[in-house]
């Protein structure tokens, strides 16, 4: 006699699981590594393959013997983490800094916490803040790409986003887009290619992993806001200026991959627009008056604090809540 | 192409035996009658063990307004009147019946002959409906009566008939379209007549094109029926939100449907009104939709109700060793039975037998906050800040949070990528919230 | 000098200002309480433990100095003891309460009673209450889904892994009635507690007919009343197809056990019977006192 199973409805689901959520983010971030192995060569691949393996066996050791659960890490949450960490991360950092970030990601940024789902902050960005503190030597210098196609000298220390800070007009002016565009610049060594990185975001969006609101409400605040404050020198100008702030440094990375992480992001739509908005105001304003060149990391961590309390106020429409009948 | 206009998801439609024809179902050697097969009181039993009965003959009277009449769906003699096990396998009040032949009350009207005319005015067309025990055949098994006399200051504008269907695996509606639409035409003109309305709109999902094809064809002659096709998308046959794609007006929280002015009513329920009132038949068969990948022959039948659905099952052709879950209605808000036993209901619209890799529920894993069943959830609630609530058995944030307003749709559990119960706990907990709530207004009262 | 002296006199005016609106404000608001509240208190253990069936010492302490008489109230860490101090302090008559235990009166392991389906629902008694009969035939039975424990802030209830049943730690219990509270089912009931745990009971609150009830489980109360009738002291009555022994009347002479033809009343926490004793009894009962007891 078959032995019925017996649940309350739905007796159906999507089939997507958290681990398919996860491995969907990794493979939109294939592109983004693919264009860094290119560039920065194996100094690109030890960083990614250290920091995954130590997040990954972080995770394992912390879930098995201190909290003494059952181990996660095929979910594939400790992985992601690990390649955003190093995303973050200049392609010539010393690995045991690598290792000291993944330790610091995993077990401050996200078991301490609760572990997956209980986290106030990106781990990866925990991580990458922790670094930037505490070694900023090693982590503000980074290498300019080695594998130079065009036959580039590449002997310049300043980043771009140090030319937009404190360059004159001409040095902005002259910066070439199309470089940036394709990743042929100095910083960490994930966000260096915009395309690779937007491909990135076609692909989540495609896939429904993540919603348009955050990325697309981040990039359109930095652009309309870093336009207006520079629109006295020209329009021309501005404009020029304000789309080297979109492709520039960590934003876009920031924007499609980190702040959408969905533990550390608000869960409706208007909280998630407002998010994004507060990110691109935060980071131009670090970016422009404040102490460091990039100021991505630094507005996402804020904001990551700021989500409960948007989660509070920002509430999903409810059906009924305005009766508009007639 | 219209549409609800917050949340909802698109599971897979699996309707496996769209466009089958309805086939008569065999009879039953005993049926089993439950006494409590609409929302509201429990009828009254009013046949004793040994009465002879026929097709159609009363056997249980409403006891009250919310109630219904309940008709012998066989002939026979009753065997017992007694507690029989229902598909939760609790025990209920049940009315038994041996089978002998097939004989008919001599009252109703078993032809085929379409009877288009309807003298009767709106109240007797109600009395008639109550009479004949119809109740909303959808699943949610409201006596149809009661929609239909709406409370005094509410007028009725507007009919909209449901014929979404939009669980998946389930054609029940779809079949009786197409085999009867004259007859549910007829109905939804008695049905315009009972609430003296000249407006009706027929809701139907894209995804029956013949469907749509035929019944616009057949409003043409018939004034102020119109057919509205309807985006593929689940529960677009919620009351709520059908009511919200068709004439763009919502509920107000706590408050009846009718306030919008509109009354839904299924489609099948409109077949029945139309045999109730023009045939004097009483709601005894219905269309049941029979499927599941391992049975031989899944179809729509007609089946009487009472009828044991491990007999049902039989007749679409038997339990395969695989099946492991028997689920009452639709996959989405349907019950799971271990008692195949059971007796099928007025409101049972299906049975579907899931086999192994579907019938099992994922473990669960925790919430990481992806926000989908907010977005998915089709009255705007946060699905896993209730279930967190109730849990915790935090009431007051439940309340807060409008879980009184939650309609059971399961879009959030359906999507949830850590496959968390949400509605499991949000389901007990808007149970609870709606207890204190009555308790807080009977106190208020006093 | 003059700014010096300037800065001074700024600070102490606001200082003063700000003492003057705490003040005021600490006066509006000022909350009357009673000062017997914090000796209650202070006399109570202060874990916390909610056995008393109250938020927490304070909230129990505060229940004390506000009720007519001590009646019912009782601190279980505490016992009579602190009881008749509060007593002393509130001039008021110390109630010697009843010790008292939860009792979990169902006995359907997967044994004697078979798992007929699979439940796959959120893990929580309420739930699957409400949607069906449960994995086995009995409708009345526990659930195992663990309530009881969840709400137990004593941690005196576990889940034994074998038999699927709730299990009372004795020594820990309380007898707050929180799991009683928490059970759909309405399976454990807080009965007296005997002389070294020792207790009487039907471990059974299937209201179905005989025939139903044994088909569903093997240790099931078929409610032949046999025990009844051989009860002298009046404490079994029969209702519903159910025997229930009132544990304020019983005095434990456990006759009724060795009558029951299902072995559904249970003894528990009984010294083992003498040898000569052991053939008088049935077979099943040992065994289940057994396994209550673990």
């Amino acid at each position: 006699m078959n032995k019925f199973v017996v649940s309350p409805s739905p007796h159906i689901h999507s089939g997507l699981s958290t681990a398919q959520c996860m491995y969907g983010v990794l493979i939109a971030l294939i592109p983004a590594f693919l264009v860094s192995l290119y560039y920065f060569g194996l100094g690109a691949l030890l960083v990614t393959v250290t920091s995954v393996l130590s997040c990954v066996i972080f995770e394992y050791l912390i879930q098995k013997y201190l909290l003494k659960g059952r181990p996660t890490i095929a979910n594939g949450s400790a992985i992601l983490t690990g390649v955003l960490l190093a995303f973050n991360l200049p392609s010539n950092l010393p690995l045991w800094i690598v290792v000291i970030g993944a330790l610091l990601a995993i077990g401050i940024g996200k078991m301490a916490f609760g572990g997956l789902g209980s986290n106030i902050f990106n781990p990866a960005l925990a991580g990458r803040i922790f670094l930037l503190i505490s070694f900023p030597q090693q982590m503000t210098t980074w290498p300019r790409p080695a594998n130079m196609p065009m036959g580039l000298d590449g002997e310049t220390g300043a980043t771009t986003l140090n030319i937009l800070k404190y360059g004159s007009t001409d040095d902005i002016i002259n910066i070439d887009m199309i470089e940036m565009l394709v990743g042929n610049a100095g910083g960490s060594f994930g966000e260096v290619s915009a395309i690779a990185l937007l491909i990135g975001m076609a692909y989540m969006l495609w896939r429904r992993i993540i919603t348009w609101h955050i990325p697309v409400s981040i990039i359109a605040t930095v652009f309309l806001f870093s336009f207006f404050v520079t629109i006295d020198q020209g329009i021309e100008f501005a404009l020029i200026f304000a789309e080297l702030q979109i492709f520039s440094g960590g934003l876009l990375l920031g924007a499609i991959f980190m702040a959408t992480d969905y533990v550390t992001s608000p869960m409706t739509r208007a909280g998630m627009i407002l998010y994004g908005v507060m990110i691109g105001i935060i980071t131009i304003v670090i970016r422009l008056w404040g102490a460091y060149p990039e100021g991505m990391s630094f507005a996402i961590f804020i904001m990551n604090g700021v989500t409960p309390l948007i989660n509070n106020y920002m509430k999903p429409k409810r059906y009924g809540e305005v009766v508009k009948n007639g | 192409m219209k549409t609800f206009k917050i949340g909802g998801v698109h599971p897979q439609e699996n309707k496996l035996t769209a466009g089958s024809p309805i086939v008569a179902a065999p009879l039953p050697q005993q049926a089993v009658v439950m006494l409590s097969q609409h929302i509201g009181a429990p009828a009254q039993c009013v046949v004793e063990k040994g009465t002879p009965v026929k097709v159609g003959t009363l056997i249980a009277q409403a006891n009250g307004f919310v109630s219904a009449n309940i008709h012998s769906p066989v002939s026979g003699v009753v065997a017992k009147v007694d507690m029989a096990a229902d598909s939760s396998g609790y025990m209920k009040p049940a009315i038994y019946i041996n089978v002998e032949g097939d004989e008919w009350e001599d009252s109703i009207d078993r032809s085929n002959t379409l009877i288009k005319e309807c003298n009767l005015d709106a109240q007797a067309i109600i009395n008639k409906i109550d009479e004949m025990g119809i109740v909303g055949i959808g699943g949610a098994t409201f006596p149809t009566k009661v929609k239909l006399m709406p409370p005094p200051g509410m007028k009725p504008e507007v009919l909209i008939i449901n014929a979404a269907e939009c669980e998946p695996y389930l054609t029940n509606d779809h079949a009786l379209m197409l085999a009867h639409t004259d007859e549910i035409m007829v109905g939804i003109e008695i049905l315009m007549k009972a609430i003296s309305v000249n407006k009706a709109y027929i809701g139907i999902e894209v995804n029956k094109p013949d469907a749509i094809a035929l019944l616009t064809d057949k409003a043409r002659s018939h004034n102020g029926i119109k057919v509205v096709p309807l985006k593929c998308k689940y529960p677009q046959g919620g009351e709520k939100q059908l009511i919200d794609a068709i004439i763009n007006r919502q509920v107000a929280s706590g408050a009846l449907p009718v306030s919008t002015g509109a009354v839904v009513q299924n489609v099948a329920t409109a077949y029945a009104v139309y045999e109730a009132v023009q045939k004097n038949k009483p709601l005894i068969e219905r269309v049941v939709t029979i499927t599941g990948t391992s049975l031989k022959n899944p179809g729509n039948y007609l089946a009487r109700i009472g009828m044991p659905i491990e007999q049902l099952i039989e007749a679409a052709g038997g339990l395969s060793e695989n099946a492991e879950k028997i689920i009452l209605g639709g996959p989405m808000m349907g019950k799971a039975t271990a008692n195949i036993q059971a007796p099928t209901g007025k409101g049972t619209s299906g049975i579907v037998v899931m086999t192994q890799e579907d019938a099992h529920r994922q473990e669960p894993s925790p919430c990481i906050r992806c926000a989908k069943c907010v977005e998915a959830c089709p009255m705007g609630l946060e699905p896993y800040l209730l279930s967190k609530a109730t849990a915790m058995g935090n009431y007051e944030v439940a309340e807060s949070h409008y879980i009184y307003d939650c309609i059971e749709c399961g879009c959030c559990s359906f999507s949830c990528p850590a496959h968390r119960p949400l509605l499991d706990y949000i389901r007990m907990g808007k149970g609870k919230v709606m207890g204190i709530i009555r308790a807080r207004n009977a106190n208020d009262k006093k | 000098m003059n700014l010096i002296t300037l800065s001074i006199i700024t600070l102490a005016v606001i200082g003063a200002i700000s003492a003057l609106i705490l003040y005021a404000i600490a006066q509006r608001f000022k909350v009357e309480e009673d000062p017997r509240i914090d000796q209650v208190e202070s006399l109570l253990p202060g874990a916390n433990c909610g056995g008393c069936g109250k938020a927490g010492c304070r909230n129990f302490a505060e229940s004390c100095v506000r009720a007519s008489s001590l009646e019912g109230m009782l601190c279980p860490v505490g016992g009579n003891a602190v009881m008749k101090q509060i007593a002393d302090l509130l001039g008021m008559e110390a109630v010697e309460a009843t010790p008292r235990v939860a009792v979990v009166r169902c006995n359907g392991s997967c044994e004697n009673r078979p798992r007929i389906n699979t439940y796959e629902g959120a893990t929580n008694c309420a739930i699957a209450n409400s949607l069906y009969a449960g994995e086995t035939g009995c409708a009345y039975g526990c659930l195992g889904c663990g309530d009881c424990v969840s709400v137990c802030s004593l941690g005196a209830i576990s889940i034994d892994p074998v038999t699927h049943l709730p299990v009372v730690d004795i020594d820990i219990c309380g007898g707050c009635g929180a799991c009683a509270r928490a059970c759909p089912r309405g399976i454990i009931e807080v009965r007296k507690r005997g002389v070294k745990g020792r207790g009487v009971y039907v471990s059974c609150v299937n209201k179905d007919k005989g025939a139903v009830a044994r088909k569903a489980c093997n240790v099931a109360c078929i409610g032949c009343s046999k025990c009844a009738k051989e009860c002298k002291f009046d404490a079994i009555t029969i209702s519903n197809n159910l025997s229930y022994i009132d544990s304020d009347k019983c005095k434990m002479c456990r006759k009724c056990v060795d009558v029951c033809p299902t072995g559904a009343i249970l003894a528990v926490n009984f010294p083992p019977k003498k040898a000569v004793a052991t053939t008088e009894s049935t077979p099943q009962a040992p065994d289940t006192t057994e396994a209550q007891n673990n």
